[in-house]
């Protein structure tokens, strides 16, 4: 099955085009990553993906369903999550409220004003799970604002899988971490994306050559290669035109 | 969005509520309750009666506007147009009652104001709650413009500039209860504070009011967890639309007046001001901003005719100084309380107080001069101030005010940094 398909998508801005037809197709359950040199289009093929910018031209599928000019909320409710490049938690909210609002909707709690949170039993075990999923645990009091750099990475991702959504998209979720730190979170990534889809925007190329099934290429607003890591270790074109070596060790 | 680091958590934010604590918060209504039964036997003077009737319709008021701007961040300019058009529908609605047009007790009238609110929020919440920030708040104004500017054009339901008046006397009974006296409305409006303060806890506590705070905090990302921010918005205008019709339609009982002043600017603006007096980041903040705000508000105004000038004040310095209100520095001392180490902050606290007063009587004292020289009354030579004759035509009491502002403000500036310091140092957790 097809997680997400992108068809011939075009996104300018004003007369700025940045994304020149992109079709990209991500198979259901495999982990997959997307480099390209800084201004490729990455962040922009995420908002798009996910419905924060409607695309100039071209259709999205979200497992087989026509999402192109649907709402974020709407994405989000058909089983698509995503985080950010830029930390974007709720900051006075505590740790625990964070991922506590990000299962309501997912659990079927919707805009409901008669159900007591404190009560309902679902929800508070799976923010719990989630909880203990990323060591936020002795946290959970702590406004989310106040948590250290690292800790606020994590529950960037924790808000992203809280709700169960089987279509992950993760945007350098290790950006400004430690060498340390990063082995932590591409071990939380491992293990919440186990079984689900990951499109996943990074960097690191030690990251992206430790998780990905798949790698897919972005140039200039284009996919130039989408193939097995292997294969884009060997890959030319992108040799030449993202790593900038005519060959060799990446 | 970046995150902005605030000092600490909000406590709408509160998780898990255990078994022991959800009774614990049970039992803290039930006493509530016996306190307001108890209250106008323990508080005895003639006034208190009606005054505590209008500070139980201001909490109802200011608790429904914090579930806009303390819960939802929506900062309104127009509340009162729901509180209002609450009291005119219930107004109207105890009119008919009175004629047998409908059988509707008295007791039951705040309903008829609520759904009137509720009916007018969700007319006009439908644009309003598209955005918050700045255009939430312009569109705010204009609905109240609005709504000022309809009252003189539909004076059929308005009453034009007098107003309508009702009389809750000849409304049928529910339960032999009669409401002639003020008292009998003070348990009347006492019962609908609990009610509907209860109410508002319990929506702070669904779904839809933790979203509340998750949209006022990030709308991007609570729409990337599957939410629509305007609708979040949407059912929080409605529910804060209901709450103010309620105390509109309360309004209408206890005065049996409404005039189309209830609805307009200056009403949303004291309502705005009393909630941010007493903490928008607290349950317990708008209560005690309507309290202290009406209490203020009825008693300055015996004594001073520019007591509208004191009110302004005290929200300039909350907003400079005590932004989180005074549920805030309540609250700023938990820590230091559950240490046991509050004694310590007598002394402290003791020079602000005494340097406060200085200041206090220093400013006010001018202020009251200028007031009097400039009003009527200064065919007169000499004014009462604090029991004192002083003169404002000659410079003795304008030196002297001068000099008590100034040693006052002196006398902060050096005691606030201390008493501040000191607070710190009794929150410090560890041993003392």
């Amino acid at each position: 099955m097809r997680a997400i398909e992108l068809q011939d998508v075009h996104k300018a801005f004003g007369p700025t085009l940045i994304i020149r037809g992109v079709s990209l197709t991500i198979e259901a359950g495999t982990r997959q990553a997307l480099i390209g040199p800084n201004g490729a289009g990455k962040s922009t093929l995420f908002n798009l993906i996910t419905g924060k910018y409607p695309v100039s031209s071209g259709r999205i599928r979200l497992k087989g369903e026509e999402v192109t000019g649907r709402r974020p909320n709407e994405i989000n409710r058909l089983g698509l999550s995503r985080s950010f490049q830029v930390t974007n938690i709720f900051p006075q909210l505590s740790v625990f409220e964070n991922l506590r609002c990000s299962v309501l909707w997912a659990l079927g709690y919707r805009y409901s004003f008669w159900h007591r949170v404190n009560r309902a039993r679902d929800v508070q075990e799976r923010t719990e799970t989630v909880l203990e999923q990323l060591n936020l645990t002795a946290r959970r009091h702590v406004p989310a604002g106040v948590l250290s750099y690292a800790e606020q990475r994590a529950l960037e991702i924790g808000i992203t899988i809280a709700g169960g959504a089987d279509v992950i998209l993760l945007d350098e979720p290790t950006s400004g971490m430690s060498r340390s730190e990063t082995e932590h979170v591409v071990q939380l990534i491992r293990e919440v994306t186990a079984g689900k889809t990951l499109l996943m925007v990074e960097h690191d190329m030690g990251v992206v050559f430790d998780l990905a099934d798949r790698i897919a290429v972005l140039v200039y607003g284009e996919v130039i290669a989408h193939d097995t890591p292997e294969r884009i270790r060997a890959n030319a074109a992108v040799q030449e035109a993202y790593l900038g070596v005519p060959q060799g060790t990446v | 969005m970046s995150t902005p680091t605030p000092a600490a958590a909000r406590p709408l934010a509160v998780d898990q509520v255990s078994r022991s604590g959800g009774l614990r918060v049970f039992g803290l209504w039930v006493g509530v309750a016996l306190l307001l039964v108890v209250l106008p036997f323990v508080i005895r003077t003639p006034v208190a009666v009606p005054i505590m009737n209008q500070m139980g319709i201001a909490i109802v008021f200011a608790l429904s506007y914090n579930m806009l701007l303390g819960q939802g961040g929506m900062l309104s300019f127009g509340h009162a147009v729901y509180f209002g058009v609450g009291g005119f529908i219930a107004a109207h609605a105890l009119n008919l009652a009175a004629g047998r047009g409908v059988y509707l007790p008295v007791p039951l009238v705040p309903l008829a104001g609520g759904l009137g609110g509720l009916v007018f929020a969700m007319i006009f919440g439908a644009f309003s709650t598209i955005r918050s920030g700045t255009v939430f708040a312009m569109i705010s104004l204009g609905v109240g413009e609005l709504m000022a500017a309809s009252s003189l054009i539909f004076d059929r339901f308005f009453g034009g500039e007098e107003g309508i008046t009702t009389n809750r006397a000849k409304a049928p009974l529910l339960f032999g209860l009669t409401f002639t006296k003020d008292r009998e409305v003070y348990y009347l409006i006492a019962f609908w504070v609990v009610v509907t303060a209860a109410a508002m806890y319990a929506f702070s506590r669904t779904p839809i009011g933790r979203i509340a705070n998750a949209v006022r905090d990030n709308p991007e990302r609570a729409e990337f967890v599957g939410y629509s921010p305007r609708w979040v918005r949407y059912v929080s205008f409605c529910a804060a639309g209901l709450f103010a019709g309620i105390a509109g339609g309360l309004f209408a009982v206890n005065y049996e007046i409404l005039t189309a002043e209830n609805m307009g600017l200056n009403a949303s603006g004291a309502v705005l001001l009393m909630t941010y007096i007493g903490g928008i980041g607290y349950f317990l903040g708008p209560i005690m901003g309507a309290v202290v705000f009406t209490f203020l508000q009825s008693m300055l105004s015996d004594y001073t005719g520019i007591w509208l000038l004191y009110l302004g004040i005290l929200f300039l310095a909350t907003v400079l100084f005590v932004p989180a209100g005074l549920a805030g520095l309540l609250m700023l001392h938990a820590p230091a309380w559950r240490a046991g180490r509050l004694p310590r902050l007598i002394g402290p606290y003791l020079l602000v107080a005494v340097f406060g007063v200085v200041a206090a009587v220093g400013v006010v004292g001018a202020f009251e001069m200028t007031h009097f020289l400039a009003s009527a009354e200064s065919t007169r030579a000499t004014k009462r101030l604090f029991g004192v004759a002083v003169a404002p035509r000659t410079p003795a009491p304008w030196l002297a005010f001068i000099a008590f502002t100034a040693v006052g403000a002196l006398g902060l500036r050096w005691a606030a940094p201390r008493a501040t310091a000191a607070v710190a140092e009794a929150n410090r957790p560890g041993p003392s």
